[in-house]
């Protein structure tokens, strides 16, 4: 009981640590920061999107799409709204998110692979949207002409647009925040009822939770905190492009999550950060990267099927 | 005095299948009731209906006063109704205590709380405990539900249906599939909770001593069908009963 306490203090110990000390160790490895910045965003967007996954029970493959219209909504806020970065991010969660919870109605009782395939279908209506829209959304080429804007703290500014180790914090905090909120809700009554859907809906039912109602939260929900993270992939960026839609994006949050391991908390940052550095270093050599990812996914499902963080954890544990 | 349970006249077809065929049951406040009746009987059918699992073709079903035939299962929970499977439905990666635990915040009307506080966490943790103790799990209650024995899935099953407070208690074959000491276990917990705690029981049951030992009725169906209804030894004197189990001899 004691021993397993201990570890998760010591676990959250290291991953605060390493992740707080990136701009010092990561130009050391041949890392830069901007790398590091693309790990928290999609490991964010991975953590929400295993809100759903791995901890309701439920599959969606179209989790790019809210992820494209929190990018999209941060975008256009800043492009022709305001030049206020919190505005932006919260456009871009209202957007996602709000669009994420209109549509988790018309969805809900839907179960399994018609799930999944339904929200295929809407993100690829919002890939369509964005790719058509010209003269809104840039179409193809994406969305330009904006940058992140200074922090205003009030008492001081944060210079987030030029210096980019004080990004690297700015995303670290934003992504604290997230995933300590998404810590909260899991370990809460509520979170507990959607542990209870995963394992076993009927049981659920019978227990009185009313399960449709609980699936639209945790959908909705995921989706904010989604379109969080397609929001600070726009600052990252200062660009948003049809492809932040699309299902393959869609895929690749499926794959880290599931490589990273999706009923840890932390496994898919860890699944995000070891694709997006494999994605970086074989990119550089080949233009056939996604095919080693690939295998390496189908390497890890095989022999790792609690993921990489799961084995981990089950190593430890024996 | 007023009936905790009535079913008025259900049916329900599927299709040209009449799985439960204009079926009338009375059951009392503190009354254990058991239904017999050979494979294919609509016992399972009859269950769904009186839980909510689907609304019946015809008929109604009226619950401690109030019509209940079209709501939904939450509704019924709320209302006092809780049940246990033929087929045990647990968490099986969950803990005992995390199980319950479940239960017992919804039955607290936590479900949809993003927190906790200090009296409703004692007063959810105290439940828990009631119910380990009641069913006899209290050594095991830090286990994965899904790595106990089949008695003791079946246990934390009936424990959790419990934490919902009901007013009537629904048992889907709690001894189906177990060996000699497990049926007795289980047999001994419905026992307690009946004489002890005066819950209103209905349950299904193949076991025939397990039936005679506890029930205070028995309502045998047949082919959908209500073929006989009153006291064990009135049943067991039943001609058409024992037709109905051994094959007729006309």
């Amino acid at each position: 009981m004691s021993g397993g306490f201990d570890r998760r203090w010591l676990q959250l110990l290291v991953i605060w640590a390493v992740l707080l000390a990136v701009p010092f160790w990561l130009p050391l490895v041949g890392g830069y920061t901007a790398l590091a910045g693309r790990v928290l965003v999609l490991g964010l967007a991975a953590m929400s999107f295993n809100i759903l996954l791995g901890f309701t029970g439920v599959m969606s493959f179209g989790h790019a799409a809210y992820f494209g219209l929190g990018a999209y909504g941060a975008g256009l806020t800043l492009k022709f709204l305001a030049a206020s970065t919190p505005l932006a991010m919260l456009m871009g969660v209202l957007l996602g998110g709000g669009l994420g919870a209109l549509f988790g109605l018309l969805i809900v009782r839907r179960r399994g692979v018609y799930f999944a395939m339904v929200t295929v279908a809407f993100g690829q209506v919002a890939f369509y949207v964005a790719y058509s829209w010209n003269d809104f959304t840039g179409g193809y080429d994406g969305l330009r002409g904006f940058s992140r804007a200074p922090l205003n703290l009030g008492f001081t500014m944060i210079d987030i647009t030029n210096n980019s180790t004080a990004f690297y914090y700015f995303l670290l905090v934003v992504f604290a925040v997230a995933v300590g909120l998404q810590a909260l809700l899991l370990a809460s009554p509520f979170g507990r009822t959607l542990l209870a859907i995963r394992e076993n809906e009927r049981r659920a039912r019978f227990l009185g939770i009313p399960i449709e109602r609980h699936i639209w939260l945790s959908f909705s929900i995921s989706c904010c905190f989604t379109a969080l993270a397609g929001s600070l992939y726009a600052l990252l960026n200062n660009f948003a492009d049809p492809m932040g839609l699309h299902y393959s994006l869609s895929g690749e949050i499926v794959i880290m999550t599931v490589m990273g391991g999706m009923r840890a908390f932390w496994g898919p940052l860890l699944g995000a950060a070891v694709f997006v550095v494999l994605q970086d270093y074989i990119s550089s050599m080949t233009v056939n990267w996604m095919s080693f990812i690939g295998l390496i996914f189908v390497l890890v499902v095989l022999f790792f099927p609690r993921g990489l963080l799961g084995m981990l954890q089950r190593r430890n544990a024996a | 005095m007023s009936n905790m349970l009535e079913v008025k006249g259900v049916s329900k077809h599927f299709g040209s299948l009449r799985a439960v065929e204009n079926v009338s049951l009375m059951v009392a406040p503190g009354e254990l009731r058991a239904i017999i009746g050979p494979n294919g009987a609509g016992k399972t059918t009859f269950f769904n209906l009186i839980s909510g699992f689907f609304p019946p073709t015809s008929g109604d079903i009226v619950f401690d006063g109030e019509v209940i035939t079209q709501l939904p299962v939450a509704a019924r929970v709320a209302r006092g109704m809780a049940r246990t499977f033929q087929i045990t439905e647990i968490f099986p990666e969950l803990t005992v205590r995390e199980n319950i635990r479940i239960g017992a915040e919804s039955a607290a009307g936590l479900r949809l709380n993003f927190w906790r506080t200090r009296a409703e966490a004692a007063q959810v943790e105290a439940a828990i405990d009631e119910m380990l103790t009641l069913t006899g799990l209290t050594a095991q209650a830090d286990r994965l539900v899904g790595e106990m024995s089949h008695g003791d899935q079946r246990a934390a099953e009936i424990a959790m249906a419990l934490t919902l407070k009901p007013r009537l208690l629904l048992l889907d074959e709690p001894t189906a599939g177990m060996g000699e000491h497990e049926t007795y276990q289980i047999a001994g917990l419905i026992h307690r909770l009946h004489k002890n705690s005066s819950y209103t029981i209905v349950l299904i049951e193949h076991d025939m001593r397990v039936v005679f030992n506890l029930a205070d009725r028995i309502t045998v169906l047949d082919q959908g069908k209500l073929l006989a209804d009153g006291t064990p030894k009135e049943i067991a004197d039943d001609p058409h009963v024992q037709a109905a189990y051994l094959g007729s001899a006309e």
